[in-house]
């Protein structure tokens, strides 16, 4: 049983079946890929993971616990985090202070007003925060104001603020869009690095086959809503259902 | 110092310097001087200026910092004040009981209006804590003030009267709010030459209880709460998706802010003991507002600038009226000095809104971070000058230069 089990989920928008029947297990310490055409229900799949839409039907559960009817906010203390399309980081705060953030969540989300807490804490958040920091390749920018880095850095600080919560399972929606190559590949060898150094999950929704069949383990592919097959990269390639529903139609 | 970084100690140092020396301050033109209707040290309007800083920086820490703009503060306001009067009616003169009760009624009050007014966000929460801010003043003007249970004393506004219980009156204490026997409006005068300087205790414990907010605000400023509360400001979306509720912490400063906002109208109270429902009324709401942009809005001066500027436009540009325009026209020939006067006049005495309308707009156009961008911007073109003109002296050079 995978850390991630969807089972039967079903979502309509009107007229609109956005997600059929939708099955998948993402196992644990592993990168799993979705992938499909535009339209396919990538997003929609990711936004009922992270209780943003709740589905028609099925069942979602994180580690045995259902994540359905949770909100965004109850759904990360359990241990998912999200990377955004467009990175959501707080443009007018620093750098560092973007990263002290998820720090004080991290405990217990609770409300605080962390005016009077003792000195000690406070020193533990910010060594926590440096040390993602550095991780990421990010020290020497920790004063700047976060809407002032470039996109390649957004994105990276907004890993770092995902990171230093300690997720178990991390949710990137196309983490590479709109980069330029020599972005993408940086961001590649971040995502290795991150896989190498702790027990983290990755779901990835990707257009990009390149970051796909860099760095996935398992690759589903999904079509008009419902997942069309569920495989290793290797057999991902070569599969001629994949061609012809996607592969096909972005290499003619 | 008091745990706050060298910058922001300096900054508590210069706001404490200019609030203990502002009667003497504010009064720069001697009494006889033409000029003497545009001094400001008299206790009445130094009062003012301290308290609605007081309340602007309350509302600085709602609005500068999670950026939920609320259109009913001076609810708040009213409703600390209503609680003052009530104890002077009660115990007795005695501004301490009245300033904390008046404190803690707008915050339970404030606990109320942003629980619901804050399940909504950007301009529908305004529009709630306008409405709000309407029905407390409806509360206040007509249906809390009938003959069976009158607490707020409708049009005529509360105050005290003589048959009013005041159980801790004593014999030897001022008929007048008084701080263990210091009466508010005790002043102190010095007369020096021409000048006249008023130092009234009224003034002074208003000084104190501002310093005291705005050491307040700095240290919300600068804590992980405050840090916080920026967050929320800055994105909302990434707050919930880290695993934080946002709504406790927009509720605890618009409480926070709230309770600002009741210690002003309890100081008002204390100062003068009446409370009139037109103290709640949109119009007032609005008038922090523009206190804070016109400040500059996040910053931790701006509001107290942006109350001082306002306040002292209401009182003095509105007091110029023909006859002084006359009087500083009077060295042009006649047919143009009438004719400078009938330009000038629509935009001072009663039309001093008119003044501050444009001047508003001037600001938010040119400098939308309010007159702190403005000092801000100065600042660094002289600082530029001095560069330019002194080539590589060393800073402490620099300074010595005439600023010119």
């Amino acid at each position: 049983m995978g850390i991630l089990e969807v089972k039967g989920v079903g979502k309509r928008f009107g007229g609109l079946q956005a997600l059929g029947n939708v099955n998948l297990s993402v196992a644990e310490n592993t990168v799993h890929a979705i992938i499909g055409p535009n339209g396919a229900g990538k997003s929609t799949l990711l936004n009922c993971l992270v209780g943003k839409l709740i589905p028609d039907t099925g069942s979602v559960t994180f580690q045995g616990e259902s994540v359905l009817g949770r909100k965004p906010h109850e759904i990360n203390q359990m241990g998912i985090s999200r990377v955004f399309q467009t990175p959501e980081i707080f443009g007018d705060l620093t750098v560092f202070e973007n990263v002290m953030i998820p720090c004080f969540a991290k405990r217990d989300g609770a409300f605080r007003m962390h005016a009077y807490e003792s000195v000690k804490d406070e020193v533990e958040i910010r060594e926590k925060a440096r040390l993602i920091l550095d991780d990421v390749n990010m020290l020497e920018k920790r004063d700047m104001i976060a809407a002032s880095l470039s996109r390649g850095d957004k994105r990276r600080l907004e890993m770092a603020m995902c990171l230093v919560q300690e997720p178990k399972l991390l949710l990137l929606d196309e983490p590479t869009a709109g980069m330029a190559r020599a972005d993408t590949n940086n961001t590649i060898d971040l995502l290795k690095h991150i896989k190498a150094t702790r027990d983290i999950t990755m779901a990835i929704i990707e257009h990009d086959m390149h970051v796909v069949f860099s760095l996935a383990e398992r690759i589903t592919v999904l079509a008009q809503g419902t997942p069309l097959v569920e495989d290793t990269p290797e057999n991902i390639k070569g599969h001629p259902k994949v061609k012809e529903a996607y592969l096909g139609e972005t290499q003619a | 110092m008091l745990g706050l970084s060298s910058k922001d100690t300096a900054l508590l140092i210069i706001v404490a310097l200019l609030a203990l020396l502002a009667p003497v301050l504010l009064n720069p033109f001697p009494e006889a001087s033409a000029m003497a209707q545009f001094n400001a040290g008299y206790p009445d309007l130094m009062q003012r200026f301290v308290i609605y800083g007081i309340f602007a920086i309350g509302f600085n820490i709602l609005f500068g910092l999670t950026g939920y703009l609320s259109f009913g503060h001076a609810a708040f306001l009213g409703v600390g004040s209503y609680a003052a009067v009530w104890m002077f009616k009660l115990l007795s003169y005695n501004v301490v009981p009245a300033i904390l009760l008046s404190v803690v009624v707008a915050g339970l009050f404030s606990v109320l209006i942003g629980y619901i007014s804050l399940r909504r966000s950007g301009i529908y929460f305004s529009i709630l804590t306008l409405a709000f801010a309407q029905m407390s003043f409806a509360l206040a003007y007509s249906v809390l003030s009938n003959p069976k249970f009158n607490l707020t004393n409708g049009e005529t506004g509360l105050q005290v009267y003589t048959d009013d219980p005041q159980i801790f009156h004593r014999a030897g204490l001022p008929d007048l709010p008084h701080f263990f026997g210091l009466s508010m409006r005790s002043t102190y005068t010095v007369d020096m030459g021409g000048w006249s300087f008023d130092f009234n205790a009224g003034y002074y414990l208003c000084a104190i209880i501002l310093l005291v907010a705005f050491y307040m605000s700095i240290r919300i400023f600068n804590s992980p709460f405050g840090i916080m509360l920026r967050a929320i400001k800055s994105n909302q979306q990434r707050l919930n998706y880290t695993g934080l509720n946002s709504r406790p912490y927009t509720l605890a400063a618009f409480v926070i802010s709230g309770m600002y906002a009741g210690l002003a109208g309890g100081l008002l109270a204390a100062m003068d003991p009446l409370a009139g429902a037109e103290r709640m009324q949109w119009t007032a709401s609005g008038e922090v507002v523009l206190m804070t942009i016109l400040g500059g809005a996040g910053t931790l001066i701006g509001p107290i600038l942006g109350a001082g500027f306002i306040k002292y436009f209401e009182n003095i540009f509105s007091k110029i009226n023909d006859n002084v325009l006359h009087q500083w026209f009077s060295f042009m020939p006649d047919g143009a000095e009438d004719f400078l006067v009938a330009i000038v006049h629509p935009f001072v005495g009663k039309g001093w809104h008119l003044t501050l309308g444009i001047l508003f707009m001037l600001v938010v156009i040119f400098l939308p971070g309010g007159l702190v961008e403005g000092g801000q911007r100065i600042g660094r073109f002289v600082f530029r000058r001095n560069n330019r003109k002194g080539g590589g002296l060393e800073p402490d050079a620099k300074a010595k230069q005439p600023a010119e």
